[in-house]
């Protein structure tokens, strides 16, 4: 019995013929969107890579060699961009934590409220940074505070789908013993959520502060103050050489700071 | 006393967990509830704190209608009415004493609890409580570095702190060895004679049952198919209940003499 069973079993496949007819369509229908838009890119590419390589080297020619005699200078817009970055990322932390409670479906069994959070973050993810960067410069003109807004909602976006996801996956069971207990929502979620979301969430948000360093320079340049302001105007009067120092430190910063807070993750986890 | 009455639960697919139950469970009792899996003896257990709810009939707590309890009232129920599970249910990363303490939430207002104000007695209570089950020098130990048999002593310390009136255990030893699990049951024993409290197990050992209920309800399909002191049962009787022959995994052996 035993050994005619494990024999129809050795000659059968692993996987049903279906699943492997989808699985081989799926792979062709992916297969042949590389294959169109690498056609499609190849028409808009003017000159292709052999121009890339050809400009390169002017490029190198005008930014090099860079002019650290302005390092002073840029120091103190460098800060800014980084307190920028604190600010935005310590205010979305704070604000991320009743949405992302809200916009888990484990701990949010209210339906509607569920699906409103749920809807209310998809929409503001949608929104792109600079968007953003460009609609607040316009309401508050051109300074620090319209980029720390930016990227508070930029990084309230990423940060509170991240934690409710991390939200839904943790053990139920304490949760239980607590309601078991007496206690309430807020002594159920303090007591047994928080316990247990704490390591993922402060390296989410680690990651987030990184993610909006990064994303300041770049709203920097549409005018929300910090480096990417600096960067942006030694670049408009052809200052390359200046340009190629502001950038050097925005990759030392960015490196730092990656170095700090892996660490502070590895010692979490 | 806890008093089930035409007590009748249909999940939300159909499924029949209750099927007019009719208990009565005196103060002080040692109750036993066995059954195969599948039997109703969980569902049994969290109708009367009310982690699932009844769809029919009424269960009366202390002369109370629990069924019908909303926020407030049930987290009262809840207080008085504690309970141990199978898998410990300790949150995994906060230490001991934490989660020890746990147990005074319902007693304690949610600002005090979430700043850790409890008062001196309440922490007295907590580690004598750890001491009763002979746990306390594990008591800033993470709950995670403990064994299996530890943990579940914790979660009966646990359950202590609150001050229950009545203790529910939702099958605590399937998850341990022989000898743990006649050390966790030992215990349950000992303190629903030192306390008084009235406290309702669910097994699946026939064995464990016999040594340490007072009382026996067997459950099949969703119904109460025996009710009477351990004294009267027999392995007839829980052939009767299991609707099959006894087999050795139904025994969990080893007991300690």
């Amino acid at each position: 019995m035993t050994t005619k069973n494990s024999l129809t079993q050795s000659s059968m496949p692993l996987y049903p013929a279906k699943t492997k007819i989808q699985v081989t369509i799926i792979f062709f229908v992916v297969l042949g969107i590389y294959t169109f838009s690498m056609i499609w890119t190849q028409d808009e590419m003017v000159g292709g890579f052999g121009g890339a390589l050809g400009n390169m080297y002017t490029v190198i020619e005008k930014f090099f060699p860079p002019n650290f005699t302005i390092l002073p200078t840029i120091w103190k817009a460098m800060m800014q961009t980084i307190q920028m970055a604190i600010i935005a990322t310590t205010i979305a932390a704070i604000l991320t934590v009743p949405l992302a409670v809200l916009s888990a479906q484990n701990i949010t069994t209210l339906k509607p409220l569920y699906y409103i959070t749920r809807t209310f973050l998809n929409l503001l993810r949608t929104i792109p940074d600079l968007v953003l960067a460009v609609i607040f410069v316009g309401l508050f003109g051109v300074g620090v505070f319209p980029g720390i807004l930016a990227l508070t909602v930029f990084s309230l976006g990423i940060l509170a789908k991240l934690i409710s996801e991390t939200i839904e996956s943790v053990d139920m069971n304490p949760l239980e013993a607590m309601r078991a207990s007496g206690g309430n929502v807020f002594q159920v979620i303090w007591y047994s959520l928080v316990p247990q979301i704490a390591p993922q969430f402060t390296s989410l948000v680690l990651y987030v502060f990184e993610i909006n360093i990064r994303a300041s320079v770049v709203l920097g340049m549409v005018g929300a103050g910090g480096i990417g302001l600096v960067l942006n105007q030694h670049l408009k009067f052809y200052n390359y050489p200046n340009a190629m120092t502001i950038i050097i430190v925005i990759f030392a910063t960015v490196l730092i700071i990656e170095f700090i807070s892996n660490k502070i993750r590895e010692a979490l986890l | 006393m806890i008093e089930f009455k035409n007590v009748g639960l249909v999940y939300p697919n159909g499924t029949e967990g209750l099927k007019n139950i009719n208990v009565k469970i005196n103060d002080g009792e040692f109750v036993v509830i066995v059954g195969l899996s599948g039997a109703g003896k969980s569902t049994f257990i969290r109708s009367i704190n009310r982690l699932v709810t009844p769809t029919s009939g009424s269960l009366l707590v202390d002369n109370e209608d629990i069924l019908k309890h909303k926020g407030k009232n049930l987290r009262k129920l809840r207080t008085k009415v504690g309970m141990i599970f199978q898998n410990y249910n300790l949150v995994k990363r906060t230490n001991v004493f934490k989660n020890v303490l746990a147990g005074r939430l319902g007693h304690t207002g949610t600002l005090r609890s979430i700043f850790n104000l409890y008062s001196k007695e309440d922490k007295a209570l907590a580690y004598n409580n750890l001491t009763r089950v002979n746990i306390e020098e594990k008591v800033y130990n993470r709950a995670d570095e403990l064994s299996g048999g530890q943990q579940q002593r914790v979660s009966i310390a646990r359950v202590l702190t609150q001050t229950p009136k009545y203790i529910l255990a939702d099958e605590p030893v399937a998850s341990l060895d022989p000898p743990t699990s006649h050390q966790v049951m030992t215990y349950l024993k000992k303190i629903n004679k030192e306390d008084n409290i009235t406290t309702i197990v669910n097994l699946h050992f026939i064995d464990m049952a016999m040594e340490y209920a007072d009382r026996i309800i067997g459950m099949r399909a969703g119904e109460v198919v025996f009710d009477g002191p351990a004294s009267e049962v027999t392995e007839k009787t829980f052939e009767e209940i299991y609707g099959r022959s006894i087999r050795e995994d139904d025994l969990r052996g080893g007991a300690q003499e």
